[in-house]
């Protein structure tokens, strides 16, 4: 009778992976759809424009690129600084980290004016540019996280696994100082021009890793009718607040000096106060529902018969969905804020000069943007489903060390 | 007589036709190059731009009419630009009026590439596509843009366009494309004939006269004695371009 009942689960599973697949599936489809109509009729169909240049699809992309460094510093706390519960839990983590690097670099490319020369890309570098050092850094990060997830998953290897750990952690951190400087380097725009674009996208990055980890952690244990043990829980849960303080620090500081050059103040009354769409996603989505909402869940007191609700799931979802409105905030309402030509004087033209630039995503970018999160999605389940990612935990060492971590 | 005659006539006709058929022949032969040469009578193409010039533009917006358009319209003209100002359209020269915040003066001024010697674009562009010449203009190589758009995002001037639809009925010597960015070439094949851009050439023929064109190198040029002689300024001096186009009267 229990085998019966067993049968029946893991059918049910099956069932529930393919339906899952077959969600994913129709996402990728979607964005396949979007990429060929766009490539036939051009990006006249987005709603980016001469002013707007980089839109919702940049928003998913540089999201997911950022997040999946992020999302390696578990198997880097585990591998570089040797803490078990992290180590457990290095194989998901590298995993997931490929996944979404793959999904937001599809996004990257398939949203480019001339996606088919991809190979220029790849063999034309002008070594100036971070943007050609970006590309190198993402290569080279499928290949380091590829080869420290084998040894991490292979027992012949296991003797590797420490110093890959280490060059897949000095890696991701070049990579997100890239990826932060793509926007650092912009001298002209006020919304970019800033040196702590690189460390702050590498706090938010540990922030949005550790939250999508978490988030994937629960579905697993969920998945397989398990519950994740309270300790692992509460430290995992103390670190993301760690990372999301740290995050709304680097924000308060680059706004805090940015009010302090006068040159900026229009910019920053435009953020902070009077940009529309982007002063709500700022204050609502990036500040609020992303930084003080799960500060609050994941510090709120709680008796001990309600330790159990952790708001592992919930807290670290709201810090996705702020780290989506921060990326729109950043990318979005960087380039809606006018380039200042002449300072002191007010300017005017056909080309949009001296006025706040409208943006209205369409369909499309949607699409493309949802398939970059698909693509990660399904190459998550697939690896979950084919091989062994599912944490290994020893509980009782766990236990002994409840105090020195 | 009529004998003689028709002898002699014989090996007339025959000669008469040899010379047409060799001057036919030299025609065909000579013709596309004497037309080439014609095109491109300054250097040779193999020759390359040279980096003893820098090609530069000195705008005096004193000169310049508050509402005149005859430059962009003689741009859109020479590169096969449509003219609309949509927001997803190219616009390579756009007229700017500026009003002084503090005194309520107005005035135009046309903006464009400002071919830096140190462009912003140049340093971003992944692939090298975003390219300056020895003398000086800053160019896309249409062959291995990518369009990523990350030169407009650097771009201080907004110069650039991105090429958001299919072009249709495009000018021969000014290749476009869909995906792909574009800007202000100073005409550059204009240029490489020994012409003056093409909204120069308008501005002047209009009687603006606003605009000059040359080398900036050369100090007999007519552009570096106006330059010597009265103050100008860069756009975002602040920022070290060091720029060809040059402002006077802002």
């Amino acid at each position: 009778m229990t085998e019966h009942v067993c049968l029946d689960k893991q059918d049910c599973k099956i069932k529930a992976f393919w339906a899952l697949m077959a969600l994913g599936g129709v996402f990728v489809l979607a964005a396949m759809v979007a990429f060929f109509h766009l490539e036939h009729t051009g990006h006249i169909e987005t709603g980016m424009t001469n002013q707007i240049v980089w839109g919702l699809p940049h928003v998913f992309a540089v999201f997911l690129i950022v997040a999946a460094s992020g999302v390696l510093n578990v198997a880097s706390i585990g591998s570089v600084f040797g803490k078990s519960l992290y180590k457990a839990r290095a194989p998901l983590s590298g995993m997931l980290a490929l996944a979404m690097l793959a999904g937001g670099l599809a996004v990257l490319v398939l949203d480019l004016g001339r996606p088919d020369r991809l190979i220029i890309a790849m063999t034309h570098y002008n070594f100036k540019s971070i943007f050609a050092w970006n590309m190198i850094f993402y290569n080279g990060f499928f290949a380091i996280v590829g080869l420290y997830l084998l040894t991490l998953m292979d027992k012949k290897l296991k003797n590797y696994s420490k110093p890959m750990g280490f060059l897949a952690f000095f890696w991701r951190l070049a990579l997100t100082t890239a990826t932060g400087s793509i926007f650092g380097f912009l001298i002209a725009r006020a919304g970019y021009h800033s040196a702590l674009m690189a460390p702050m996208f590498i706090i938010m990055s540990f922030g949005y890793g550790l939250a999508v980890f978490m988030v994937v952690q629960s579905a697993m244990y969920r998945w397989n009718d398990l519950t994740v043990d309270p300790n692992i829980r509460r430290r995992m849960k103390n670190l993301l607040a760690v990372f999301v303080g740290a995050s709304l620090y680097f924000t308060i500081v680059l706004h805090l000096t940015n009010m302090y050059v006068a040159k900026q103040w229009d910019f920053e009354r435009f953020i902070l106060l009077e940009g529309g769409i982007y002063t709500k996603l700022f204050w609502i989505g990036q500040i609020l529902l992303g930084g003080i909402v799960p500060l609050i869940l994941l510090f709120i007191p709680r008796s001990q018969a309600s330790q159990k609700v952790c708001f592992c799931f919930m807290a670290p979802l709201l810090v996705i969905l702020g780290g989506f409105a921060q990326m729109y905030v950043t990318i979005i309402g960087g380039q809606a804020f006018p380039l200042e030509l002449f300072p002191g004087f007010a300017e005017t033209s056909s080309f949009y000069d001296g006025v706040a630039h409208a943006y209205s995503p369409s369909i499309w970018e949607a699409m493309l943007g949802m398939g970059g999160i698909a693509i990660a999605f399904m190459a998550t389940i697939i690896a979950v489903h084919a091989l062994k990612f599912m944490p290994q935990d020893d509980l009782h060492i766990l236990q002994g060390r409840r105090s020195s971590d | 007589m009529s004998d003689l005659h028709n002898q002699t006539e014989i090996p007339d006709s025959s000669e008469r036709r040899d010379f047409l058929k060799l001057g036919a022949l030299a025609a065909t032969v000579l013709a596309p190059g004497v037309m080439l040469y014609g095109i491109a009578n300054s250097r040779p193409p193999e020759q390359g731009a040279s980096s003893k010039l820098r090609w530069g533009m000195l705008i005096d917006t004193t000169k310049c009419g508050n509402g005149c358009n005859t430059c962009v319209t003689a741009c859109n003209t020479e590169n096969g630009l449509n003219g609309k100002t949509g927001p997803q359209d190219s616009q390579w020269i756009r007229k700017v009026n500026i009003k002084n915040l503090s005194n309520g003066f107005e005035h135009d001024l046309p903006m464009m590439c400002q071919h830096c010697e140190n462009p912003p674009c140049v340093d971003v562009c992944p692939t090298g596509a975003s390219m300056k010449r020895a003398d000086g203009i800053v160019l896309v190589d249409r062959h291995i843009c990518i369009g990523c758009r990350y030169c407009m995002m650097a771009c201080p001037y907004k110069a650039r366009s991105f090429v958001h639809e299919p072009i249709t009925d495009q000018n021969p010597e000014v290749p476009r494309g869909k995906g792909c960015v574009e800007s202000c070439t100073f005409c550059v094949q204009r240029v490489d004939r020994d012409e003056t851009p093409a909204c120069v050439e308008a501005c002047n023929a209009n009687g603006q006269n606003a605009m000059i064109f040359g080398d900036l190198n050369n100090p007999e040029s007519e552009i570096s004695k106006a330059l010597s002689g009265q103050a100008s300024v860069e756009v975002r001096a602040d920022l070290r371009l060091n720029t060809g186009v040059r402002y006077q009267g802002i």
